[in-house]
């Protein structure tokens, strides 16, 4: 009887947190919302060591506080979130900790697959970004599985980087562009066309992997550290950088709310810029 | 965005409250420590007269400590001194409408801002320093406000060149100068020359700059390679596409530590692919009132940074 009564108070609670939640969203969607936000998970080594948590466990909590503010993301109506899971620098970590990594990636990818909760909630589409071919096996074909089984999903993008730096997908982009350009010259029936030989922006710009999203909105990056670490360097020429304190498993709602808070300010010059020629 | 025209009558001024005052020619302000001298504490005259416009500025010609090593304030460590920084000197503008003074106050003010960082990364042993004078978006603003830029800009660099020689201050420019009048383009290109020698203290000036044009001339540069043969498609990665990039001129491309006053939080298209892993600091005093205090501040918080380029903990 007791049991039954507390089940039914802590669904009241979780329905009541939740109603304020969309009202404070209600507030915040007054103003511009920003389409796409992008993440760098830092602190989940720190997070474990502060807390006396076993190896590997900081990334599991991370992967929990992930879980929230993706559902915080498409509450707020923002249509794009990135997140930096894996970077190519990180496989020089020690291989027990990649390995560790690369299971949790694995299981949580798997489960996706099966329970399809966030996806089918919110329409989730979802890419792996990156040098895909760096990835172990299994994780790899876990990834290319769950990007097939979303595509048809097109209410919110969820943009998972792993192993993936900025530089690798620019020096990239610029070997496919040549690689094109080169095919062109060669099938081309004109010799003389000089115009069409030279490599533009635009040809960089779509063989970039992250051409399946516009530029971030914001960039947040937890734990208090404010650099770029090589992640989307191309894309974040004109966002706003928020580089709160907390470690990323300690990330929350309030922190979201600043960001957006943020951008709203800083929005009618970041329009006026985006309108120039 | 900022623009400052390069007028570097540099002084020991260490705060712009100083910059405002005018000071007779070789006084020197009596807080500034004797070891930002040379250690035979020339005075002015065995270096030359003073410029006319450093008399009329009320503000004393430069003092380099030729090669001697200079006491670093306390604080500061010099083994974990930023070897290559980098700077977004904005807030001219806001500056100058702050203060109800014509934009073009802002940009002297700024200026002189400049010449005390110039002067303090000569004196604590930065090796490289780059600046982000002028965006290739910054051309969106008043034509009138652009060629005044421009002529401040040829002005002080005709007026510093010799400063700058005593100094052994290298110049290089990066960005695209072919849209600036043939005068100053000319100009940097002697400056470029007759300072190519210098190795105290290597100033890389962006004009008309922008990382992504930057990173697409690289490419561009890659691809005339693959057309003439020297290198195949596939071999393309990123040591390739970063030693065609307009950084290539220096030994430490990447910054350590950027700089961006006025409280912005953006990288705004600057030195976009040698960003990586540079930490970032974003001040929020205005470019103009960028001083030593908050230099020092910059540099204090930059070396209490754990940098691990994504690998292990150190």
């Amino acid at each position: 009887m007791d049991g039954k009564r507390d089940t039914i108070l802590f669904k009241l609670f979780g329905s009541s947190v939740s109603y304020m939640r969309r009202c404070l969203f209600s507030v915040l969607s007054v103003g511009p919302v920003p389409n796409h936000l992008a993440f760098i998970l830092d602190g989940n080594r720190r997070y474990a060591k502060k807390w006396n948590l076993g190896e590997g466990m900081g990334y599991r909590a991370g992967f929990l506080s992930l879980m929230s503010l993706i559902k915080y993301c498409y509450e707020l109506g923002v249509k794009y979130v990135s997140i930096y899971a894996f970077s190519i620098d990180n496989f020089r970590r020690r291989p027990e900790e990649v390995q560790c990594v690369m299971d949790l990636m694995l299981e949580k990818i798997e489960g996706l697959l099966r329970e399809q909760t966030l996806v089918n909630q919110y329409g989730v589409r979802v890419y792996f970004i990156g040098n895909l071919k760096l990835l172990h096996e299994p994780v790899r074909l876990a990834a290319e599985k769950a990007m097939k089984a979303t595509s048809n999903n097109n209410n919110s993008i969820l943009l998972i980087c792993v192993a993936y730096t900025s530089t690798d997908e620019i020096a990239h982009a610029a070997q496919e562009s040549c690689e094109d350009k080169w095919a062109l010259i060669r099938s081309s029936v004109n010799e003389e066309n000089d115009a069409n030989d030279v490599i533009k922006l635009s040809d960089i710009e779509s063989h970039m992997y992250m051409r399946v999203a516009p530029d971030p909105d914001i960039l947040v990056r937890t734990s208090g550290e404010t650099r770029l670490s090589n992640f989307l360097l191309w894309q974040t020429s004109n966002s706003l950088l928020f580089s709160p304190k907390a470690l990323w498993p300690e990330i929350g709602l309030r922190h979201l709310v600043w960001a957006v808070l943020n951008f709203q300010r800083a929005h009618p010059y970041l329009e006026r810029r985006r309108k120039q020629p | 965005m900022a623009v400052v025209p390069l007028r570097l009558h540099l002084s020991f001024t260490s705060s712009p409250r100083h910059a405002t005052r005018p000071t007779l020619g070789l006084m020197l302000p009596s807080h500034i420590p004797r070891s930002f001298f040379s250690s035979a504490d020339k005075p002015a005259t065995a270096l030359g007269p003073p410029g006319k416009d450093a008399i009329l500025n009320g503000t004393p010609p430069a003092y380099y400590a030729g090669e001697d090593i200079v006491a670093l304030p306390a604080g500061l460590r010099r083994e974990l001194m930023p070897r290559h920084l980098a700077v977004i000197m904005d807030g001219n503008r806001r500056w100058a409408r702050m203060r109800g003074l014509p934009v073009v106050s802002g940009y002297e003010a700024g200026a002189r801002a400049f010449r005390r960082i110039v002067e303090l990364c000569c004196n604590w042993g930065i090796r490289v320093l780059t600046v982000f004078a002028f965006s290739s978006e910054n051309w969106f603003r008043p034509k009138v406000e652009t060629d005044f830029l421009m002529g401040l800009f040829e002005r002080g660099l005709r007026d510093e060149l010799r400063h700058l020689m005593r100094a052994g201050v290298r110049i290089s420019i990066i960005g695209d100068i072919s849209k600036l009048l043939k005068p100053l383009q000319v100009l940097l290109a002697d400056a470029m020359d007759t300072t190519i020698n210098n190795s105290r203290l290597h100033l890389i000036i962006a004009v008309n700059y922008s990382g992504q044009n930057d990173v697409v001339q690289a490419c561009q540069k890659l691809a005339v390679k693959v057309k003439d043969g020297l290198i195949e498609p596939e071999e393309i990665n990123e040591s390739l596409v970063e030693r065609e990039l307009e950084t290539n001129c220096t030994d430490f491309p990447h910054p350590d530590l950027l700089i961006r006053t006025s409280g912005e939080l953006r990288i705004s298209n600057f030195l976009l692919w040698q960003l990586a892993y540079t930490e970032l600091y974003f001040a929020d005093s205005l470019w103009p009132d960028f001083g030593e205090d908050e230099f020092l501040e910059a540099l204090c918080s930059f070396q209490r940074r754990q940098r691990r380029y994504g690998g292990q903990n150190s």
